[in-house]
């Protein structure tokens, strides 16, 4: 810790379903390829909007589940079906949590 | 600095196979994993479980580590004894893959920093900077009003010497009103600097609403569980209520129950589509704690002599 710097006040670029990331953005957030993010929309695991790679628009969303993929596909040595099948279990827990939430569980 | 026992860490014996080593890791990996794990301190278990692993699947290392000596506590004062290392040939060798940045010390004072990602970068080339990631906590109200928040992130710095260090970057950044949990705001050129001519990555910073002690929130829509007293609910009310925009005056229907949902369009989290506020009914029943309040109670059981709460159990009262 050695020096703090303040900035004058950012505004950032929201992402919503409007003002999605290209394919090429997308890959480099995930530090992969593209074809990493292309087998990720192959398999399912996003939906992006557009109908062909160079027009795909991904949200914010797409881009957590695509770094998640990643990381569990190199962290824990698990292939591209493995990981897919982790992040839909993973949305359902989520899922269940948030109606234990609702219900006044925790 | 303290010296680390990686094979507790990993939870295998110092006589462990590789085969033993691999399987304690992957089990470790999948409990701890930050993605997937609920566990507490996940993060920093599973970064400790990944440096030991970095050493114990190797076994160059492992037999460096080895040679420490099996007297070693976890925690205790070390320094790693001269030429230590004599006869192993592991600095800078191609096995380190871990992200060696977040490594310990420890680590560190016995392996070196590892091959990371800048070795054998020359400046000649022009290499964009990595994008970086960080969350943000925000209150509901901000999602209604907007806001300003300072975030704090501890970004890596090369210093002259050539020596990675940590440094505290503040930015102040505007939250805009009707964001969303989940939602992500991208700050072009605030990731990594780039090498050579390369443009500076950008930083995405994920949105999170901090719990609310009375509201809850799915997607653009709030929940408020309202207490009512029996009469409110009965006879019907106006009464004032909490949202996050301010205290308004609701209307309660005359025979409501307990769990009934009122909608106030619009209210929820604002945007082009708004969403609304739902009101939960639950019924707040006054004690009977005085002779008057038994006395009303008893009448109440009289009037309502053909009530059956569990009617719909088919059981009688």
């Amino acid at each position: 810790m050695t020096r703090a710097k303040t900035v004058a006040r950012m505004t950032g670029i929201l992402l919503d379903e409007q003002a999605g990331l290209t394919l090429a953005e997308v890959s480099r957030a995930c530090a992969v390829h593209a074809e990493r993010i292309v087998e990720l929309v192959e398999e399912g695991v996003l939906s992006p909007i557009g109908p062909e790679p160079h027009r795909w628009r991904f949200t914010g969303t797409h881009m957590r589940r695509a770094r998640v993929a990643v990381r569990l596909q190199g962290d824990l040595g698990i292939n591209l079906a493995g990981a897919a099948l982790a992040l839909q279990l993973l949305d359902e827990i989520e899922d269940l949590r948030a109606r234990l939430r609702a219900m006044g569980g925790d | 600095m303290e010296f680390k026992d990686y094979y507790a860490v990993m939870g295998v014996a110092r006589d462990a196979t590789q085969a033993e080593i691999k399987r304690a890791y992957r089990q470790k990996a999948r409990k701890y994993h930050p993605d997937v794990s609920k566990e507490k301190n996940a993060e920093a278990r599973f970064k400790e479980v990944g440096e030991a692993y970095e050493v114990l699947k190797d076994p160059e290392k492992r037999a460096a580590y080895d040679k420490l000596g099996a007297n070693w506590k976890s925690g205790q004062d070390f320094q790693p004894p001269p030429d230590w290392n004599s006869g192993f040939e592991f600095s800078g060798g191609g096995f380190t893959d871990g992200d060696a940045a977040g490594f310990s010390d420890f680590f560190e004072s016995l392996y070196g920093r590892g091959n990371g990602p800048r070795r054998g970068r020359r400046e000649s080339f022009h290499v964009p900077g990595e994008d970086r990631h960080a969350k943000v906590m925000i209150g509901l109200e901000d999602a209604y009003e907007g806001a300003t928040r300072t975030i704090t992130l501890e970004v890596p710095d090369v210093d002259p010497g050539g020596r990675m260090t940590m440094r505290e970057h503040k930015l102040n950044v505007k939250i805009p009103r009707g964001i969303r949990a989940g939602q992500h705001i991208r700050l072009a050129g605030q990731g990594a600097p780039g090498h050579g001519q390369g443009k500076p990555g950008d930083l995405y910073l994920e949105v999170e609403f901090r719990p609310h002690r009375q509201y809850r929130v799915e997607q653009r829509d709030v929940y408020l569980d309202l207490p009512v007293a029996p009469w409110e609910a009965a006879l019907g009310a106006a009464i004032k209520v909490p949202t996050p925009s301010g205290v308004i005056e609701l209307k309660i229907p005359p025979d409501s129950a307990a769990g009934r949902r009122l909608r106030l369009k619009g209210r929820g989290i604002p945007g082009e589509t708004p969403g609304d506020f739902y009101v939960v009914l639950q019924m707040a029943i006054p004690p009977a704690d005085t002779e008057s309040g038994k006395t009303f109670y008893g009448n109440m059981a009289e009037q309502f002599k053909s009530f059956n709460p569990r009617h719909e159990l088919g059981v009688q009262p």
